[in-house]
């Protein structure tokens, strides 16, 4: 299998999605003739033509409430948000009419569109646009919240999510676009939504992250491994719907969970997971549920403060020694 | 974070202790489980364990002085953090008198393996309302351990209140019942069957005994009464005397030629005394027992307390499972214990938890007299010195070494009858020591 970056994994996906199925289309700000603000629509516009990868403008309202519309009439968009950041003005949209419309209409709707774009920390680009709004969206009934920490995940669940009839939030990791990884060509590969992925085995304790934390969690593992504590590492890949079985399984080995995410703590994804885990699992645990979160502050602009914001390999490694009790 | 390190509970009646050594200075780096300080206690000096990772930011109190248990003793935390609302606590002494092992806890349990009671070994952090709610159920007598830790216990049918926890604040954790669950395992190799052992059985070599196993039965509606209307006479422990005089010309013989043969054992006449009750009590369950309030403890082996003088008082060492072992072993085992124990080195569950006692005052020359029962046990042997007298067999006077013993038995548990017949076996026995080598 080729090795390509998620960036090019994602652009990969969309391609062979839209030769695929001529009622995909793919709209957001610079997506276009700009060949996407992080590039992961470059050379769309000249494959597929203006009527199929269009720009708009600055009015993320306006063109997510264009999406749900079309979704409606039977097209199946992609959204790019240029940052999920942006999304925050399209909620109106996303939460009332995408995530609504099926129910409200009886099932007569369905809304087969993807918003998606990067979303989590980038480097020093401070408080407004350094924010992780998972928990924000998975909180919804009626949308579904992907998060892939891989490039060969990226192109699985972005072919799933665009195939999916219901409204997907896509949410990729600024920081990760240039992650290298094995990727499937061929053009029916797709990961299913809703199933978690064992990135590591572990017979010692179990660490659930997502995104960002994926590759950090891993590397936390593979420096405890040294000290003899043995982690398996689990991504759920979908925050909704939340496969907790593969985690419930896991602890019942492990007896010993460590939630790892880049978003604020309170009422967080890692706070259902840890409420789910302690529901599914209490009678399996040796410790309390350990969450690691970012910091409960607006991101910092300083780049040391901002570092210090995003859990690293140091606090997880910590977190598992805790619930080990070394 | 930093946590308050309080006087530890390190022995089951332990009130206050005083602060031997620190073996930790302030500034040091601790890691739990690590060895803090030593701590003289109402029976022995001890180690105690740091329950918490950092480093000793400060001495609280000096070597020399005494704390009372739950008192603040020393504050461990990061090198830079803020202790100052920790000091701020610690200097108000706390009344934590609910030191004491809860109720429904057995005391020959208790002897067990409580080191370090893990309730009151830690103070929560002042500030955190979750941590004074622990506080608050620990001195309730709650236990703590965690989920997967009590399902295994239970499914091991392993009694947690017996574990020491090596969690945080003392909890309860999955590594300590699978630890327990290997000793278990270990015992239980070597344990006979349970019921009526006639015949005494050698103990294989290398094996350590725990505390005795025993089975509850209910008070019978019977005993229930003599036991009522005994302790409104003569109470808590409702004490009464059997004396009978022993030949020992037999057991004197028998030790001499054991020291012929090992002269290194220097085998005493106290050692073959508790071999012979041990035997004694494994033929009479009935007086091997405890009374317990609503049910009446009957233990599977004989775990004989053997009253040992030191300088800062009595104690009763030990030898557990003495009817499995060989004299030889019980003496070497008698010897090491008194030793440790005059060099205050013994550690709880060493002189706790027997089930019957044995005090000797022959060397002094006592000729009889009677000891006090240390509860829960249903009896004690008060012995007296061996004698030249003139004794009368077969009608005619004879000069023999004699030796009277004295039990005292619970009469709750005991009754006349059944200590006699008791004393009867032991009588038996000692003029016939060659008994403890049948099957041997």
């Amino acid at each position: 299998m080729p090795v390509m970056t998620m960036r090019d994994a994602l652009n990969l996906a969309l391609k062979e999605e839209l030769a695929r199925d001529s009622s995909v289309f793919l709209m957001g700000e610079e997506v276009a003739e700009y060949q996407g603000a992080y590039k992961v629509t470059r050379g769309l516009l000249q494959e597929f033509g203006p009527k199929r990868v269009i720009d708009t403008p600055i009015t993320e309202l306006g063109f997510a409430g264009l999406g749900v519309g079309a979704a409606m009439a039977g097209l199946r968009p992609i959204i790019e948000f240029m940052t999920f950041n942006f999304s925050i003005l399209a909620t109106d949209q996303i939460i009332n009419s995408a995530a609504k419309m099926r129910y409200m209409s009886g099932g007569q709707f369905k809304i087969p569109i993807v918003f998606r774009g990067p979303g989590g920390s980038a480097y020093q680009v401070s408080s407004q646009h350094s924010q992780a709004l998972e928990s924000w969206y998975a909180y919804f009934p009626g949308l579904k919240v992907v998060m892939p920490s891989t490039p060969a995940d990226a192109k699985g669940l972005l072919k799933s999510s665009i195939r999916d009839d219901d409204p997907v939030i896509f949410i990729e990791q600024e920081r990760m676009y240039g992650m290298k990884g094995e990727v499937s060509e061929d053009a029916d590969f797709t990961i299913p939504l809703g199933v978690a992925e064992v990135k590591r085995e572990g017979t010692d304790a179990t660490i659930i992250a997502r995104s960002l934390m994926v590759p950090i969690a891993l590397q936390a593992a593979e420096q405890l491994e040294k000290e003899g504590i043995s982690c398996e590492v689990i991504d759920p890949r979908t925050i909704r719907p939340f496969d907790i079985n593969t985690i419930v399984e896991s602890v019942k080995k492990t007896n010993r969970a460590v939630v790892a995410e880049e978003s604020h703590p309170f009422a967080s994804v890692g706070a259902e997971i840890s409420a789910e885990i302690a529901e599914h699992a209490f009678d399996y645990l040796d410790a309390p549920v350990k969450r690691i979160s970012g910091a409960d502050v607006p991101m910092p602009y300083a780049k040391n403060l901002e570092q210090l914001a995003i859990p690293d390999v140091a606090r997880i490694v910590a977190a598992v020694k805790e619930v080990s009790y070394v | 974070m930093a946590t308050q390190v309080v006087m530890p509970k390190l022995s089951p009646t332990m009130e206050e202790g005083q602060l031997a050594r620190w073996l930790k200075k302030e500034g040091d780096k601790v890691s739990m489980g690590e060895p803090l300080a030593e701590i003289d206690t109402d029976k022995a000096t001890m180690e105690m364990q740091a329950l918490s990772n950092g480093v000793l930011r400060k001495i609280l109190i000096n070597e020399g002085e005494s704390a009372p248990l739950g008192q603040p003793i020393a504050i461990i935390g990061e090198p830079d953090e803020d202790i100052s609302e920790l000091l701020k606590t610690a200097s108000t002494p706390k009344p934590e008198k609910a030191a004491q092992a809860p109720k429904s806890m057995p005391e020959s349990d208790a002897a067990t393996p409580v080191e370090v009671e893990p309730q009151e070994a830690e103070a929560p952090e002042a500030t955190q309302p979750i941590s004074s709610d622990g506080q608050k159920s620990r001195t309730d007598g709650r236990f703590l351990i965690s989920p997967i830790a009590a399902r295994m216990a239970s499914e091991a049918g392993i009694d947690f209140k017996t574990v020491q926890g090596s969690g945080p604040g003392g909890r309860i954790v999955k590594r300590d019942i699978e630890s327990a669950i290997g000793d278990q395992k270990k015992t239980a190799a070597t344990k006979p069957a349970v019921g009526r052992i006639s015949i005494p059985r050698p103990a294989r070599e290398g094996v350590v005994y725990g505390p005795s196993a025993y089975r509850d039965e209910p008070v019978s509606e019977m005993r229930r009464t003599i036991a009522r209307r005994l302790v409104t006479s003569l109470g808590p422990v409702p004490h009464f005397f059997l004396t009978i005089e022993i030949d020992m010309e037999r057991a004197a013989d028998m030790r001499h030629s054991l020291n012929e043969l090992y002269p290194d054992l220097k085998l005493s006449i106290n050692d073959l005394i508790i071999k012979v009750v041990a035997v004694s009590l494994i033929q009479h369950p009935e007086v091997n027992a405890s009374f317990q309030d609503k049910t009446i403890r009957y233990y599977e082996h004989a775990d004989i307390g053997v009253a040992v003088a030191t300088e800062n008082g009595l104690i009763t060492p030990v030898v557990r499972a003495a009817e499995l072992k060989p004299i030889t072993e019980v003496a070497t085992e008698v010897r090491a214990l008194a030793e440790r124990a005059r060099a205050r080195k013994l550690k709880p569950e060493e002189y706790t938890g027997a089930t019957f006692s044995i005090s000797n005052l022959g060397m002094f020359g006592i000729e009889e007299f009677t000891a006090v029962i240390n509860p829960p046990e249903g009896g004690i042997l008060a012995v007296g010195a061996m004698a030249r007298k003139p004794v009368v067999r077969e009608d005619r006077i004879e000069i023999r070494q004699t030796m009277r013993v004295t039990m005292s038995c619970d009469h709750r548990v005991i009754d006349g009858a059944t200590g006699a017949r008791f004393l009867q076996t032991f009588k038996q026995i000692m003029e016939n020591p060659v008994y403890l080598f049948l099957d041997q």
